[in-house]
């Protein structure tokens, strides 16, 4: 059963103990960003380091090459850290 | 009451033993402690269940209090019953995980020996300890003996786990008077105790994707928990925790009643003690409330019109039933048990000043501090302070609002 919450629930209608009821995924937490890593697809061999050091889970292998969700990277740089081959680089956000 | 009062055996255990041996015929499913002082006797004896094989629990020995309560948190959160003890410096210690057990709504029965807090080390029985916590979001019970201590732990499991109140409860026994000394205590029959405890109940939630589901943590059904509340939300959940405690009342009373109909012990919110005609009283917690009784019984032979008032539930607070029960009383006299240092007054007398300031009439209340570090309270002062609070009535006006009794100057 779906049962919808709204926007402005009062105490009474929200579930207790501070149950997440809506997805984490509404908020976009790449806003927070300062630096944004990009991926050099020459250099990446696909390796998935980066998508198991991402602390957000906002790296994913797309044909075998790193592709970072930018809506949730919230540009820690942990991946280009971990990067073996250096494919990686993290530029100022504009 | 479907039972009746069950046919009880009677045993020679000290407040410790008492709780440790509720708990073993509740068998729940985890219990965590830490067991280096301040921690006391109740799970040393409950760990030799344990070994015994005589209880289903997982008993896990953690490095800290702090740990101990997050196990209980862990948990309680994916269903279990979890059970621990601490004492003194020990709660001090979990402090920060206290707030989330209550927020998270855990139904988490924790057994707290009063015990002063450092510095200087001393360990013996005061209430700061628990004082200290009244604001966590804990339900408070406080016992004035080592038979209460082990009826109030049967009922706890009871109070927390209800529907309307899902909080955890701190049941609460005087260090060393109580939890070191050995008493004749009633016990039910196993059977009888797990019967009336029941099976752990949840209740349901909205959680992800806006699925109703019940309150647990359940790999097909995911739930986050306690996870981010913002300016947005987080003043709404602190709103249900005091709905929750307001609802913990009649949950309290009515659990302290069925309980009665197999023990034959019934437990309120307050205990009064011959209040009915009196013009002076005694309000506190905790053990020092049964000497006070011997206290009354005596001055009402030289005819103080005198009677006494033991609040079992600090947390909540018994609002209602207080005002009721002192509405024709003069004086009042307020044990207090801790110091809340810089305030006006000790923990138990601002809750009564403020309890009475929107009543027309109202009572003279006076605030005696006594007991700190295990300092003792014979009988003799006590009546020096029942005295204090007569003369306070017959004069109509508090002399000295605030005193420390059985200090020396």
């Amino acid at each position: 059963m779906s049962i919808k919450i709204s926007e402005m629930a009062g105490w009474r209608e929200i579930p207790v103990a501070g149950v997440a009821y809506r997805p984490s995924t509404e908020s976009k937490t790449g806003d927070w960003r300062s630096f944004r890593p990009i991926v050099n697809e020459e250099k990446c061999t696909g390796c998935a380091l980066c998508h198991f050091f991402c602390p957000d889970g906002a790296i994913s292998l797309v044909n075998e090459k790193a592709k970072v969700d930018y809506d949730f990277c919230k540009g820690c740089g942990i991946c280009a850290e971990e990067c073996p081959v250096k494919a990686i680089e993290m530029v100022p956000e504009r | 009451m479907e039972l009746g009062v069950a046919k009880q055996e009677v045993m020679g255990l000290t407040g410790d033993e008492a709780v440790a041996y509720a708990v073993k015929q509740v068998d729940p499913d985890i219990v965590a402690a830490y067991p280096i002082t301040p921690q006391t006797i109740i799970v040393e004896r409950f760990s030799e269940y344990v070994a015994d094989g005589l209880v289903n629990t997982e008993f896990v020995p953690v490095e800290s209090e702090h740990s101990a309560l997050s196990t209980c948190v862990g948990a309680a959160a994916a269903g279990a019953r979890a059970f621990t003890a601490t004492a003194s410096q020990g709660l001090a210690l979990m402090w920060e995980i206290l707030y989330i057990a209550a927020s998270m709504r855990l139904p988490i029965v924790m057994a707290v020996v009063n015990r002063a807090l450092s510095a200087p080390i001393n360990i013996h029985c005061d209430h700061s300890d628990t004082m200290g916590a009244r604001d966590s979001g804990w339900i408070q019970l406080y016992c004035e003996n080592s038979q209460e201590a082990y009826d109030t732990t049967i009922q706890a499991w009871r109070i927390a786990e209800h529907p309307d109140v899902q909080l955890p409860v701190m049941v609460t026994l005087d260090g060393f008077v109580l939890s070191h000394t050995l008493e004749s205590v009633r016990v039910l029959p196993d059977d009888v105790v797990k019967r009336f405890v029941g099976q752990r109940r949840y209740i349901r939630v909205v959680g992800h994707e806006y699925k109703e589901v019940p309150l647990v943590l359940d790999p097909e059904n995911p739930l986050t928990l306690g996870a981010f509340g913002m300016y947005t939300h987080y003043f709404e959940y602190k709103r249900q925790q005091a709905e929750a405690m307001e609802k913990a009342k009649r949950v309290i009373e009515e659990v302290g009643r069925e309980y009665g109909g197999i023990s034959g012990r019934t437990y309120g919110l307050i205990h009064p003690y011959r209040l009915e005609d009196a013009e002076v009283a005694l309000i506190g917690l905790g053990s020092t409330m049964g000497t006070a009784k011997i206290v009354v019984d005596r001055l009402r032979q030289e005819g103080m019109k005198i009677g006494l008032i033991r609040i079992r539930s600090f947390r909540p607070f018994p609002r209602e039933e207080l005002l009721k029960s002192l509405s024709h009383v003069k004086a009042i006299g307020v044990l207090d048990r801790a110091m809340s240092f810089g305030a006006y007054g000790g923990p138990l007398f601002m809750e009564m000043r403020s309890l009475f300031y929107d009543e027309e009439s109202r009572p003279l209340i006076s605030d005696y501090i006594y007991g700190l570090g295990g300092r003792d309270m014979p009988i003799k002062l006590l009546e020096d302070v029942a005295r204090d609070v007569k003369r306070n009535a017959d004069r109509g006006r508090v002399a000295e609002p605030i005193r420390y009794v059985g200090l020396r100057e």
